[in-house]
């Protein structure tokens, strides 16, 4: 039976980020204004135009046993234990069944933005180099993209459906857009939804320097993701992931679960300009941000705060604030926006789920982690830049966006509502 | 060449390693799929593991004879000889 009034709420956050391994320590950074940014240490760094990234805070092989995580890719590692924390923060325990929720109405949707590329990567060595019989059995179900979601589903004994979203940058929020299609669509009345990346590895490394998409910058590392700053020259490639619990809010009252915020709504568009360029114009931005709007229900002036996908590029970045403005007219000036990346990196498949996640804490506490390293605001960015210190949100207009692109043109714009 | 003790000691460490059930419980009369709960993913990554401890090859036809930790103890033995 279609739902298409359904009304959908968070009830429970995962994460594991490079400023914290937990929701509560990420949040707590974040507002801190503290970098997670590092001079890599590995071997093969030496050799690399870029030396710097954002390796999650705390290292999965200290959370999951260990025969477990030798199953897993790094990125599904990631997934799993954001999962995990956001299952126990809604409330429940043990699999669905014994959690009390239906296994039938219970959905994954977990992105990736690049799959399992380290465990490809490994095993091609061990191909090249000592003969096909290394090359382990595990290879193909750690690798693909859909393992993450798989493995959750397989954890939680979830059966309404696992899927996996691949829109580069933005999948992890198509994740959570497909997540309210789901339980509005009546196809689940819960969904475990976000998604993660592991890719802090010679070949990504390499191949993002050469596209010209990171930061040259070699000082101080916690200075060089500067979303918004005229000094800015790329992105910081971080890691880790974000999972959300979403439930039908029916679902959520009839169990009186703990509600942090309303997923209002989802707006999506492709750019159909460049396959890795942002439009200057931001035309799909506009698109996909109305679009949200829309199906949100809400005015511009309903809009309380934008959690930017900013990540640092000089196009990027003014790309977005262009189509902000472009949407939100005058009332731009009155729109506090952040860019977390500033402090966490770009967390590619995982950095919608992160960003949405951080969106919702917003809300829910009414506090807008600041930006770092704005140093001198470039001229192009007419934007409410939240700096130095956190923001509060007063009790005015209850919605905020969280917006995330990704390579090929993807837009997903996410509508969340203050409950 | 290993006595078959030697052999199910050295086993019971890779069994351990991939799947993390404890070295004692890898005993010969064990079966690997109903009582050690192998599958066959994890099956490959033992036999692989073990070729590579005993210097032994373990054709793909044969791991489904090894039903027990005896029957790859012996196979390893035989192999081995």
């Amino acid at each position: 039976m279609p739902h298409p009034q359904a009304r959908v709420v968070v009830t429970g956050l995962g994460a594991t980020t490079p400023v914290g391994g937990d929701v509560a320590t990420t949040w707590d950074s974040l507002l801190a204004g503290q970098s997670g940014v590092r001079t890599l240490t590995q071997e093969w760094v030496a050799d690399m135009p870029v030396r710097i990234g954002a390796p999650a805070a705390v290292d999965p092989s200290e959370v999951l046993p260990r025969v477990e995580a030798r199953k897993l890719d790094r990125s599904a590692q990631f997934a799993m234990i954001a999962a995990r924390q956001a299952w126990a923060d809604a409330g429940f325990e043990g699999d669905a069944e014994e959690a009390g929720v239906d296994p039938d109405r219970l959905g994954v949707v977990c992105a990736s933005g690049i799959g399992g590329l380290t465990t490809l990567l490994s095993n091609y060595d061990h191909l090249r180099d000592t003969g096909p019989r290394k090359v382990s059995p595990l290879a193909i179900p750690m690798l693909m993209p859909n393992s993450p979601a798989a493995n959750v589903s397989l954890d939680l004994r979830a059966r309404a459906g696992a899927h996996t979203p691949v829109s580069a940058c933005s999948s992890s929020s198509e994740a959570i857009a497909n997540a309210l299609d789901m339980i509005r669509l009546g196809r689940a009345d819960v969904v475990v939804a976000g998604g993660s990346e592991a890719v802090i590895s010679p070949l990504p490394v390499a191949a993002f320097a050469n596209m010209m998409a990171l930061s040259k910058r070699d000082d101080d590392p916690t200075l060089v993701s500067r979303p918004f700053d005229k000094n800015r020259d790329g992105f910081v490639l971080g890691e880790g992931g974000a999972l959300l619990v979403l439930e039908s809010a029916e679902h959520a009252e009839a169990r009186g679960a703990r509600i942090y915020a309303e997923v209002a709504g989802a707006g999506m568009s492709a750019d159909a300009h460049h396959i890795a360029q942002s439009d200057p114009g931001g035309q799909g931005i506009i698109a996909a941000t109305r679009k949200a709007l829309a199906d949100a229900t809400m005015d511009i002036t309903d809009v309380s705060h934008v959690n930017c996908h900013a990540t640092s590029t000089p196009v990027g970045d003014i790309a977005e604030s262009v189509a902000l403005n472009a949407v939100f007219g005058e009332h731009t000036g009155s729109l506090p926006v952040t860019a977390t990346k500033s402090m966490i990196g770009h967390l590619l498949g995982g950095a919608g789920a992160v960003a949405a996640l951080t969106t919702i804490l917003s809300l829910h506490n009414r506090l807008v982690p600041p930006t770092i390293n704005v140093d001198d605001l470039d001229e192009e960015i007419d934007l409410d830049v939240v700096r130095a210190e956190p923001r509060k949100l007063d009790d005015g207009p209850p919605g905020a966006l969280t917006n995330a692109f990704g390579f090929g043109g993807h837009n997903v714009v996410l509508a969340f509502r203050r409950t | 060449m290993a006595s078959t003790e030697e052999i199910r000691t050295g086993l019971a460490e890779i069994v351990n390693e991939i799947t993390g059930v404890p070295a004692d419980d890898v005993q010969l009369d064990k079966s690997f799929t109903d009582d050690l709960d192998i599958d066959s993913l994890s099956m490959v990554e033992v036999v692989v593991a073990a070729e590579e401890k005993f210097g032994v090859k373990i054709p793909d036809e044969e791991v489904k004879n090894l039903a027990t930790v005896g029957d790859a103890v012996s196979y390893i033995e035989k192999a081995g000889s």
